[in-house]
């Protein structure tokens, strides 16, 4: 009992756990000197089936933290286990049962859709039978069965970003890292995208996916952490945040222009926290109509008024006090 | 969700050991095939307009001045060797230094390759191979219509293809491993201008060294093509002698196990950032 004691609440046990993070730090340009620390020692683990997500803004270091995962970048603190194995030592061997979809697609646009997944196959030793049948079945899965033979160059982006995600399954991996992988792309092909993964996740693979939009976490994701500055600041399910750091409802407020200020003077007391954003300012409350009624009492006349859920967007701006894409 | 823990922790690959580099350079293979056609035309046309051109018409130029400084040889048969090195040396460098470029720069394809169980040496490796067979594939042709022209004797034509391929080894090696660490496009294109190709024209091909003042003859004396030339020229003419041989054989060798040496370490920094 006594080795059980200090794991922190949420630890999976030694062989459980597909990921396992212990004051993981990646510093860049520290052989020339100088250097900057994108991960700044983190913990986390992620649990076998589990969609797992990193959530942060803009350099906050989560394809630093994918590219240790994925054992293209080492470590320079810390330690990284992938499905049991020391990523410092046994990156082959890692690569070899994992997928990888990195940010910027690296499909190669001179070949065409099948000969990307062939190519891509025989760099994992499959034989050449093998690899043939399971492009058959990816361009299925990946819908992409009528571009086969087409060129890469002609494929949008979302169709790119559904090549290198059927790609990435060529080796029939265990874990499949996705970093950012709706980023620049449309509604629709967002969406088409998320059914694909959860598709994915049904099937019982581990995902990890960063992402900078909250709903696509919210969707996704069982279980995240939030990083900021190279840190993870929170750590829960999407669910579990929200209620954590928020309140139920919030009450998002405009005003016409100049009235911003007296408003919100007027405002304060109503609710327990205001936060105010350059075009509206928002109410954290658990009863939005109510909230709005007491504003109106108060002579406090908004040019729209609009209560919603909380997110995990409020999450986020509590935790760094910004918002998370501009 | 217990799927993984059945799964053994060797690859899933029906383990055929084939050496990882080799996959790195069907790919190359892959994408050449697009284009060899075009490149046999050249391979073959290239060197017979040099010859045609260069070597008969200027040759017979050269030739009616009875140059003193060829040592009675023809043009012909002076320029062909030199040329022969010459080429391999831009060759190895242009198909190097830029693919590589190219592969490194973001969503290229050293990105998806090394997100593979391959190595970083696996592919430097692997490029270098197919680059080398680049090569070989040239001076063969170009040694082949040589032959036809009576410019190259074909009993010798397998050592100058041999010593061709050394010249190439020893540029190919060393341009990519520099070129995994290029920043930029422009700087690629500056080496080839302001290095390789001042080489190419005064480091023997076109005329004996001799005919450069004599300050710059031990400049260019300690330039690898000088070397190149000189090992395929003696090659072609047989020529050759034992020191002279080893000088240039060991000159070349020892670029090409440098170029290696620092490849691995450069791709190995480069692409595991
Ligand atoms: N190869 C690198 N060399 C130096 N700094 C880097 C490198 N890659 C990323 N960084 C820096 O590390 C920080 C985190 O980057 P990154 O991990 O890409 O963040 P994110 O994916 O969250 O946007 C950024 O400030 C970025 O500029
Ligand atoms: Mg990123």
């Amino acid at each position: 009992m006594t080795e059980t004691t200090r794991q922190p609440q949420g630890t999976v046990p030694e062989q459980a756990a597909m990921i396992r993070a212990r004051g993981l730090q990646k510093r860049y340009g520290a052989a020339r000197g100088e250097g900057f620390t994108a991960v700044a020692g983190i913990d986390f683990e992620v649990r076998p089936g589990e969609a797992f997500g990193i959530l942060g803004a803009n350099g906050a270091g989560k394809s630093s933290t994918m590219r240790m995962i994925a054992c293209t970048s080492p470590s320079t603190g810390g330690s990284l286990d992938v499905l049991g194995l020391d990523a410092r030592t046994e990156g082959a061997r890692i690569r070899a049962r994992i997928g990888v979809v990195p940010q910027d697609d690296t499909v190669d646009v001179e070949l065409t859709v099948r000969e990307n997944l062939l190519i891509y196959g025989r760099y994992f030793g499959l034989p050449k039978a093998e690899i043939r049948r399971r492009a058959t079945e990816l361009l299925d899965f990946a819908r992409l069965t009528d571009k086969a033979d087409e060129r890469v160059e002609a494929l949008s982006g979302g169709m790119r970003r559904r090549l290198t995600i059927a790609r990435a399954l060529i080796n029939e991996p265990e874990i499949v890292l996705l970093d950012e992988p709706t980023t620049g792309l449309d509604p629709q092909a967002r969406h088409l995208l998320w059914e694909r993964l959860f598709q994915l996740k049904d099937d019982g693979i581990t995902l990890i996916l960063t992402t900078h939009y909250m709903d696509e976490a919210e969707q996704l994701c069982d279980r995240l952490v939030v990083m900021d500055g190279g840190l993870i600041v929170t750590e829960g399910s999407p669910g579990g945040l929200i209620e954590r750091y928020c309140t139920r409802e919030v009450l998002e407020l405009r005003f016409g222009p100049g009235e911003r200020e007296a408003m919100t003077d007027k405002a304060r007391g109503l609710v327990e926290r205001i936060e105010e954003l350059p075009d509206r300012i928002l109410l954290y409350t658990d009863e939005g109509e109510a909230t709005l009624a007491a504003a109106h009492a108060r002579g406090v006349v908004p040019l729209t008024a609009l209560t919603r859920r909380a997110s995990l967007e409020d999450v986020f701006l509590t935790l760094t006090g910004r918002s998370l894409v501009d | 969700m217990t799927t993984h823990a059945s799964r053994s922790l060797v690859p899933p690959g029906r383990t055929r050991t084939v050496p990882p580099a080799l996959h790195e350079f069907a790919y190359w293979l892959h994408r050449y095939r697009r284009t060899w056609r075009g490149t046999v035309v050249l391979n073959v046309a290239n060197p017979l307009l040099f010859l045609t051109g260069i070597g008969a018409g200027l040759g017979s130029l050269v030739n009616h001045n009875n140059s003193a400084a060829l040592g009675g040889l023809s043009y012909l048969a002076f320029l062909t060797p030199g040329l022969l090195a010459a080429s391999a040396m831009q060759t190895a460098y242009i198909d190097s230094a830029h693919p590589v470029h190219q592969s490194v720069q973001a969503k290229g394809h050293y990105w998806a390759a090394s997100a593979t169980p391959m190595s970083p040496v696996d592919i430097y490796y692997g490029h270098l191979l197919f680059n080398v067979f680049k090569v070989t594939l040239s001076a063969t042709a170009f040694t082949a219509v040589a032959a036809a022209f009576g410019a190259v004797d074909a009993l010798r034509a397998p050592l100058v293809v041999a010593a061709t391929l050394l010249v190439g080894a020893a540029f190919a090696a060393p341009s990519a491993a520099w070129a995994v660490t290029a920043k930029r496009q422009p700087t690629v294109l500056a080496v080839l201008r302001f290095g390789v190709m001042p080489m190419f024209m005064f480091s023997g091909t076109f005329f004996p060294l001799t005919q450069l003042p004599g300050w710059l003859q031990p400049v260019v004396q300690a330039t690898p093509l000088w070397h190149g030339v000189e090992l395929c020229r003696t090659a072609a003419l047989g020529t050759g002698t034992a020191a002279g041989t080893a000088l240039h054989v060991g000159y070349l060798t020892v670029l090409a196990v440098v170029g290696l040496l620092l490849g691995r370490r450069t791709y190995q920094r480069h692409l595991h950032s």
